[in-house]
């Protein structure tokens, strides 16, 4: 149950090329901006969008110029698809039905998988009577009776309210972890990707721009966007030893020495402000203006305009007595040793 | 006002004295049968024939696509009496099929009651056609899609998913179909011609009867208004309602 794909698909003006493994048992998240390709990316993987180039191999089996019935991928919409007209059972017995399950050997497969989705009691209800987090795990029940080899997620908690979203992120975990077959799920949300997925695949204007683990991508984000996902002040330069040389002529120290182009990362809340210029401290500082103050958590998140954008995160206290509002001028430090510095 | 003018017109000149011997008369109930037997029939064959051309229209991309649509609506636009010359022409007995139908089979169509159906299907048709072109588009063709990751064919599909949703827009259609078939008098006379009991429908019936005898025409007429209004009422609430 290994997948194996490269999916090209040419659009006017956009054009999608990834390429996407996944092992039995992985599940593999496409994180990406809206427009970036992802749900493109999916559904050439189903066979609902023909390729221009490409391949979709499924343990070995060429998948690409097969209709979307015979390649035996569950698939969970954005938006669920649940058939209005049948029931909860109905819904999820359809795919057996389908294989030519005789009907009641389908219904009890059906009943079977509502049951390990916790919905025994709503069996006869029809779509429209389910709540959004019902209609999910139906949708899911649904896919997964298929006995799929793959099982394609297209933004499975997007359309929940926050309270309802927790539980039903806690629960797909535990249902992904139980399908022995490979997953890809499309996201752009980081939580759920962080929260669920093995491994992260970055996809930005039709391109992956990162892959890794979450620990790699939270703390070594190669680009903006995945910066901003995960937090964190992003630079790219070259770097001579420990100083990291800006394309405008900044310059950041950092701890490790490096050599080559590089990017540094540090969190907004290694960055300190101070009201004027602290003598003899820290290599990096900077004047700096106030352009916003936003309430972050228990934080006040400060964006910064300079000779380098920067987030910096501080205490209503500070921001206070630092007298921070839009337009103020004040020296920001960051430490060297706050800082991370890898390769670009 | 202007709509239902005429109707009361009708009802005030009804004979109402003798409406009830006029009714038992043998031919009205044999023409009333005929109308509505050969209507169902053209229904069901444009329910058969044309709710997959619609599928067909809404659904896929094929080379002269608008062009077949544009000649679903041929008949709509087409004075029935032309339409019934036309199906003359292919039907009959020397037509484009009729000659080889005749010669190979043994069946002419013209004036026959399955020239009935035909001639009334060619004129009713359209309304289903257009009506479930319409439900088609209306419908989110991503059910279909879902149902094909599931492991549906087209055709399961289109039977388990995509009928069911279209279900209110294929009745509506097949209803305006039905009644355009009952009413169907232009294409009707000239290809199938006005034998009673056997191509006489009440429409032709009712001109007839203008000729001779205005009350019986009168009561035919209001036999055909009260029995369409009567199935068509029953059949909204039960189909549309829902």
């Amino acid at each position: 149950m290994t997948l194996d794909a490269r999916l090209v698909v040419n659009r006017p003006g956009f054009v999608l090329d990834i390429e996407l493994t996944a092992a039995p048992g992985e599940v593999v998240a496409l994180l990406g901006p809206n427009g970036a390709g992802k749900t493109t990316a999916l559904r050439s993987l189903a066979g609902l969008t023909a390729l221009d180039d490409g391949h979709v191999t499924l343990d070995g089996r060429r998948l690409d110029h097969e209709p979307p019935e015979h390649r035996r991928i569950g698939v969970v919409f954005q938006d669920y698809l649940l058939f209005p007209h049948l029931t909860a059972l109905d819904n999820v017995a359809f795919g057996p039905r389908c294989r030519r399950v005789p009907r009641r050997e389908a219904r009890d497969k059906a009943r079977e998988w509502l049951a390990r989705v916790g919905l025994s009691e709503h069996v006869r209800k029809k779509p429209r009577q389910l709540s959004g987090g019902q209609a999910q795990r139906v949708a899911l029940a649904r896919a997964l009776a298929t006995d799929p080899k793959l099982l394609l997620l297209d933004e499975p908690l997007a359309a929940l309210d926050a309270r309802t979203r927790l539980d039903t992120r806690a629960a797909l975990r535990g249902h992904l972890a139980s399908f022995p077959g490979a997953t890809v799920l499309v996201t752009h949300d980081p939580l759920d990707a962080l929260m669920l997925a093995d491994r992260l695949v970055i996809v930005e204007d039709g391109r992956i721009v990162q892959i890794g683990d979450a620990a790699t991508i939270t703390a070594q984000p190669r680009t903006d966007y995945v910066a901003r996902l995960v937090g964190l002040n992003l630079y790219r330069g070259r770097a001579e030893g420990t100083t990291v040389r800006l394309p405008d002529g900044f310059s950041l120290v950092t701890a490790v020495p490096q050599e080559g182009p590089a990017f540094v990362a540090f969190p907004p809340a290694a960055v300190s402000l101070f009201a004027s210029r602290p003598a003899g401290s820290p290599r990096n500082t900077w004047p700096a203006t106030v352009t916003t103050v936003a309430r972050h958590g228990d934080a006040l998140r400060i964006e910064l305009s300079g000779p380098i954008p920067v987030a910096a995160d501080v205490t209503p206290a500070a921001a206070v007595q630092l007298e921070l509002e839009p337009g103020r001028a004040i020296w920001a430090t960051v430490k060297a040793t706050e800082t991370t510095a890898y390769p670009a | 006002m202007f709509l239902t003018l005429p109707l009361f017109g009708l009802l005030w000149r009804a004979p109402w004295s003798t409406l009830p011997q006029r009714l038992t008369e043998p031919g009205i109930l044999a023409a009333l049968r005929l109308s509505l037997l050969t209507a169902t029939l053209a229904t069901a064959v444009s329910l058969v024939l044309g709710v997959p051309l619609a599928w067909l229209l809404a659904r896929t991309e094929f080379p002269g696509r608008r062009l077949v649509r544009a000649l679903v609506t041929v008949p709509l636009v087409l004075p029935p009496v032309v339409g019934g010359v036309a199906l003359l022409l292919v039907f009959g007995r020397r037509g484009l099929l009729g000659s080889w139908l005749d010669t190979t089979f043994g069946v002419s169509l013209p004036f026959t009651t399955a020239g009935v159906v035909v001639a009334e299907a060619f004129v009713a048709m359209p309304f289903l056609v257009i009506s479930v072109e319409g439900a088609l588009r209306g419908a989110d063709a991503r059910y279909e899609e879902a149902a094909a990751t599931l492991g549906a064919g087209r055709w399961t599909a289109f039977r388990r998913v995509t009928l069911p949703l279209i279900a209110p827009g294929v009745a509506a259609g097949g209803m305006l179909c039905w009644a355009r078939a009952l009413g169907e008098f232009g294409a009707t006379i000239t290809f199938a011609g006005n034998f009673p009991g056997r191509t006489q429908t009440m429409p032709l019936a009712v001109y007839l009867a203008l000729e001779q005898d205005v009350d019986a025409a009168i009561v035919l007429s209001l036999v055909l208004l009260v029995v369409s209004i009567a199935i068509l009422a029953a059949l909204r609430d039960r189909w549309v309602a829902a």
